[in-house]
């Protein structure tokens, strides 16, 4: 699902809690190939912006437009371009990875079975837990299955916030390569206040 | 060969939330523990007035309808409770969600019927004069409950005062399913035929497939901040 065309567009972007104001007239043009991180202190909107990207939240103001060589994606598009990993997205703990992974396969109408699932587990370093309860994981191996759930459909886009949050060294070391063969394949977005990450980025946006 | 396609995606939410509930009971345990409390105190205090049908059918569906509210708001507000709710939302069509959700609430709510109608039943002495009037309403009637019911829990889902909120809006858009329910499951103990009871058994039907239309439409702006 490599696509060299994708684009995200920015236009004018604001986001307001009543009053408050986390940030306003954030515009931006990025091309596949290219890592946006966006940066600023706890509060400022990070994962505000990444949500709003993601259609998971509305702007208060402004037009965000991801599009392909087939144009302006609409939602189902949307969703079979973009992945994302954040803290807040959780997957089932009462089901295992491996069904975790199988269904969200089936739901975006992918082979559902259980070679390519433990392929991809092995991909962030839960090789041979696919049987376990995700309830039964640490904080960090939640993490790396969110890798997998985000990358199972190798999307042209990839939002992450806060990637190394909970890793280990090892774990840190598989987002370097996910964000190197991101760049390869799509555009990637990355909310984080950690120099390491920063470093990753080709541009950087600061909010606040 | 299109129908089959689409269908695997409300097939995955299904088997999904089954797989869930048989683990957690989060639902299940909630229904069925009202059911059989409610049950056993109606029975116990009215069963030895000899009540006529006209009386029966309200106190069925009242258990029925408590029931199914303890349960039936819960396949939205656990995926909200448990922030899961987004991994479906970036990956899920809105519709295959919405279908997937309302079949897991109507296999909810028929196993509820399997357990509460034949004790209500037995425990009240009753015994319906026209059997496939009674099981077409009854069943007729908890689809009305689930369709409707199903659309308001996904409204409410996100609220923090879910219960309150899920009751208030729930019950003024389930009264003509409750007054068409009441109506049908009455004719039927009193063993009266179809023909007295068909008009109920199409109010019930034309209701869930306009509440299941309703939700196909609106679902996707009630499941999408944006």
């Amino acid at each position: 699902m490599g696509d060299d065309m994708v684009t995200l567009e920015l236009q004018g972007v604001a986001k307001a809690y009543g009053r408050r104001v986390l940030f306003r007239n954030v515009s931006l043009k990025l091309h596949a190939g290219r890592c946006l991180v966006v940066t600023g202190r706890n509060g400022a909107g990070k994962t505000t912006l990444l949500r709003i990207i993601a259609g998971l939240a509305r702007p208060s103001r402004g037009e965000v437009c991801l599009s392909d060589e087939r144009g302006p994606m609409d939602r189902a598009r949307m969703r079979q371009s973009l992945g994302m990993v954040a803290p807040d997205l959780m997957l089932y703990d009462e089901l295992t990875a491996a069904e975790n992974l199988a269904f969200f396969a089936r739901l975006r109408g992918l082979p559902a079975d259980e070679g390519r699932q433990e392929k991809l587990l092995e991909r962030v370093g839960l090789g041979g837990r696919g049987s376990d309860a995700v309830g039964t994981f640490s904080s960090g191996m939640k993490q790396r299955l969110r890798y997998a759930y985000a990358l199972q459909h190798s999307p042209p886009i990839l939002l992450l916030d806060e990637p190394t949050s909970n890793l280990d060294a090892a774990g840190e070391e598989m987002v370097t390569e996910v964000v190197a063969q991101q760049k390869a394949q799509g555009l990637l977005v990355i909310a984080t206040n950690n120099a390491e990450e920063v470093r990753h980025g080709d541009e950087v946006l600061h909010l606040g | 060969m299109k129908f089959f396609t689409w269908a695997e995606g409300p097939w995955a939410v299904l088997v999904k939330d089954l797989q869930s509930e048989f683990r957690t009971k989060y639902a299940l345990n909630a229904v069925v523990m009202f059911a059989i409390t409610t049950l056993a105190v109606v029975s116990y205090s009215v069963r030895a007035a000899s009540p006529i049908p006209g009386q029966l059918s309200p106190l069925l569906w009242l258990i029925l309808l408590f029931s199914a509210m303890s349960g039936l708001s819960r396949t939205f507000v656990h995926e909200e409770e448990t922030r899961t709710a987004n991994a479906l939302r970036l990956a899920a069509d809105p519709n295959t969600v919405f279908v997937g959700k309302l079949c897991f609430n109507a296999l909810l709510l028929c196993l509820l019927d399997l357990v509460v109608v034949p004790l209500f039943l037995v425990l009240m002495g009753a015994k319906p004069g026209n059997a496939s009037l009674f099981i077409a309403v009854i069943a007729c009637g908890s689809m009305g409950l689930v369709s409707a019911s199903t659309l308001v829990a996904a409204i409410v889902a996100k609220a923090s005062v879910r219960g309150a909120l899920f009751s208030v809006l729930s019950f003024p858009l389930l009264l003509p399913v409750l007054i068409s329910a009441v109506q049908g499951t009455e004719v039927a103990l009193r063993g009266a035929p179809w023909a007295d009871g068909a008009a109920h058994v199409k109010v019930l039907v034309a209701f869930t497939g306009a509440m299941v239309a309703a939700g196909l439409l609106l679902f996707e702006h009630v499941w999408y901040d944006a």
